[in-house]
C-alpha cells in the first residue's frame, strides 16, 4: 500500500469532501459529520479540520499548528498533521487540490 | 436500570409507498397506508426532538422518500432542526431538478440502491423496470457537490455481478459503496430459500470485496455485510437494543429497529401522542431488551455480550420463538443447529443457483 503521507504535496489545499461538514455553529461538541460516520474533534484535529477549507495549503496548516503548539517537537507536529490527513483522506472525508 | 446512551442517528421511514416490489424488502408485510402517514409538521417536529436528544444524523427512507410530494420540505426541516441529512432511495421519481432541490435543501448524502448490475436482473429483483433511471441519476449527480453512496443489495441472484457492481461504483461520483447481503426479515425471510447465496459464492465475493478496498483506498470507501447465517458471531444488531438508533415508522410508532413489530406483546408508543424523548428513555418497548439484564445464557455469562449484545431480537424469534433467545445464528447458540439446516439446503441442495426460474413473492403495494 502506498503511504500518501510520504507524497502528500506540501502546496496542496485540503477541503472536506463533498457530504462531510462541521456540525451546526458553535454545537458542543464539535463534530466531523460524515457518510455513516460522526468524529468528535478537539484539541488539534478540530485545529486541523477547521484549516481544511480549500485556501490553507498543507504547509500552512503544519506551520499554524506548530505555532499553537509550540511547546511540542515542530517534527513531531509535522508528522501528526500528515497521518491524520492521510487518514480523513482514506475516509473520504478530504480531497486535495 | 441500564444506562441510557443517547441515540445518534434516526431512521425515518417517511413511507411504506415504493415503486419498485423488491423480494427483499426490509418493510414488514403488513404496510401502513398513505392515509395514516405522519404530516410536514409532525415529521419537522420528530426531527427537532431527535436533535435535542442528541442525533447527529437522520436517515430519510421508506418505502422510498421520494414518494412524498414534501420530500424537499422534509430535508430542510432535518436540515434547519441541525441534522446530517440522509436520502436512500432508488432514485425515483427524480428529476433534475428536484435533485437540486434536495441539495438546495441541505442534502448532505444521497444513498442510491441498486438491485443488480443490469437492467434484466435489477428487472427481476425489483419487479420493476428502474435500471436505466438509476444511471441517469447517478449522470446528474457528478455535476453536484453532495456525497455519493451506492448500496448494492446482494444475494444468490447477484453475488455474482459485484465486479460489474464495482466498476458502476467507479465510473460514478461515489465515494462510497456499500455491498449488503439480504437480511432475513419481512419479504426476504419469504425467498430465503432464493436469496441465500452458496458458501463459495460468498467465499469468492470476499476475495473480490477485499481487493477492492485496497484498491479503492482514498478513492472509494468499500463496505460489505456478509449474510450472518454464515457468521460465527451475531451481527451486533442496530448497535445493541435502544443504544444508538430509534425507526419511526411512516404512521409515527417509534421502534427500536426495523422489524421489532413481528415481537408479540411489545407495545410501541407514537410520536403524534409522546415525546421522542420520553419514548426513547422510558417506553416499555425501548427498555425490554435494553442493557443485559434480560439475556439467557450463553449470552449471560459470555465475554462478548457487550460486543454482540446477544444478536437480533427479531431473528432469534423468528428462528427459535423467543425474543430473548441468543440470536441462533451464533455458534454458541444451542439452537444452531436450525441455522445449520438451512445452509445445508443451500449447499446440498445446490437448489437454481443459476436457475432462470425462481418463484418470486413480490413485495405489495402500500
Amino acid at each position: 500500500m502506498t503511504d500518501t503521507s510520504a507524497t502528500l504535496d506540501p502546496q496542496s489545499k485540503p477541503r472536506l469532501a463533498p457530504g462531510c461538514r462541521l456540525n451546526n455553529d458553535g454545537k458542543e461538541p464539535r463534530t466531523l459529520l460524515m457518510p455513516e460516520r460522526a468524529l468528535r474533534l478537539q484539541g488539534p484535529s478540530l485545529e486541523i479540520i477547521e484549516r481544511c477549507d480549500g485556501q490553507h495549503t498543507v504547509e500552512q496548516i503544519i506551520s499554524e499548528l506548530q505555532e499553537i503548539y509550540s511547546k511540542a517537537a515542530p517534527e513531531k507536529v509535522a508528522q501528526d498533521i500528515l497521518g491524520y490527513l492521510k487518514l480523513l483522506h482514506d475516509q473520504r472525508a478530504l480531497d486535495f487540490q | 436500570m441500564p444506562s441510557i446512551s443517547n441515540p445518534l442517528a434516526l431512521i425515518a421511514e417517511l413511507t411504506h409507498r415504493c415503486p419498485l416490489h423488491c423480494v427483499y424488502c426490509s418493510n414488514p408485510q403488513e404496510l401502513q397506508s398513505r392515509a395514516t402517514e405522519l404530516s410536514t409538521a409532525d415529521w419537522s417536529r420528530v426531527f427537532r426532538e431527535a436533535a435535542d436528544l442528541g442525533v447527529l444524523q437522520a436517515d430519510l427512507t421508506g418505502g422510498e422518500p421520494l414518494a412524498r410530494p414534501d420530500t424537499v420540505e422534509l430535508v430542510r426541516a432535518a436540515r434547519t432542526a441541525g441534522l446530517y441529512v440522509n436520502l436512500i432511495t432508488s432514485g425515483l421519481p427524480l428529476d433534475e431538478a428536484r435533485l437540486d432541490a434536495l441539495i438546495d435543501a441541505g442534502l448532505d448524502h444521497f444513498q442510491l440502491s441498486f438491485q443488480g448490475s443490469t437492467a434484466e436482473i435489477a428487472e427481476e429483483i425489483s419487479g420493476s423496470k428502474t435500471h436505466a433511471q438509476k444511471l441517469r441519476v447517478l449522470d446528474w449527480l457528478k455535476s453536484r457537490r453532495v456525497a455519493v453512496t451506492l448500496n448494492f443489495v446482494i444475494h444468490r441472484r447477484n453475488i455474482a455481478q459485484i465486479g460489474q457492481m464495482l466498476a458502476i461504483a467507479e465510473a460514478s461520483s461515489a465515494s462510497r459503496v456499500e455491498f449488503a447481503n439480504v437480511q432475513y426479515y419481512g419479504w426476504a425471510l419469504v425467498n430465503r430459500a432464493a436469496l441465500l447465496p452458496t458458501r463459495n459464492q460468498l467465499d469468492d465475493s470476499l476475495v473480490i470485496l477485499k481487493q477492492a478496498q485496497e484498491r479503492l483506498l482514498g478513492k472509494i470507501r468499500v463496505e460489505y455485510v456478509v449474510p450472518d447465517y454464515y457468521a460465527r458471531y451475531p451481527k451486533a444488531c442496530m448497535g445493541g437494543w435502544g443504544r444508538k438508533l430509534l425507526l419511526v415508522t411512516p404512521n409515527g410508532e417509534a421502534l427500536p429497529c426495523h422489524a421489532a413489530r413481528v415481537i408479540p406483546g411489545l407495545p410501541f408508543e407514537n410520536v403524534k401522542g409522546c415525546s421522542l424523548r420520553d419514548i426513547w428513555e422510558t417506553s416499555d418497548a425501548f427498555q425490554k431488551f435494553r442493557g443485559q439484564d434480560w439475556m439467557q445464557e450463553p449470552c449471560r455469562s459470555c465475554d462478548r455480550r457487550g460486543m454482540d449484545f446477544g444478536g437480533c431480537r427479531c431473528q432469534a424469534l423468528l428462528l427459535t420463538g423467543d425474543a430473548a433467545a441468543t440470536d441462533p445464528v451464533c455458534t454458541l447458540s444451542p439452537r444452531r443447529a436450525k441455522v445449520d439446516a438451512i445452509v445445508a439446503g443451500v449447499n446440498e441442495g445446490m437448489l437454481s443457483v443459476n436457475s432462470e426460474k425462481t418463484n418470486w413473492i413480490y413485495r405489495l403495494n402500500a
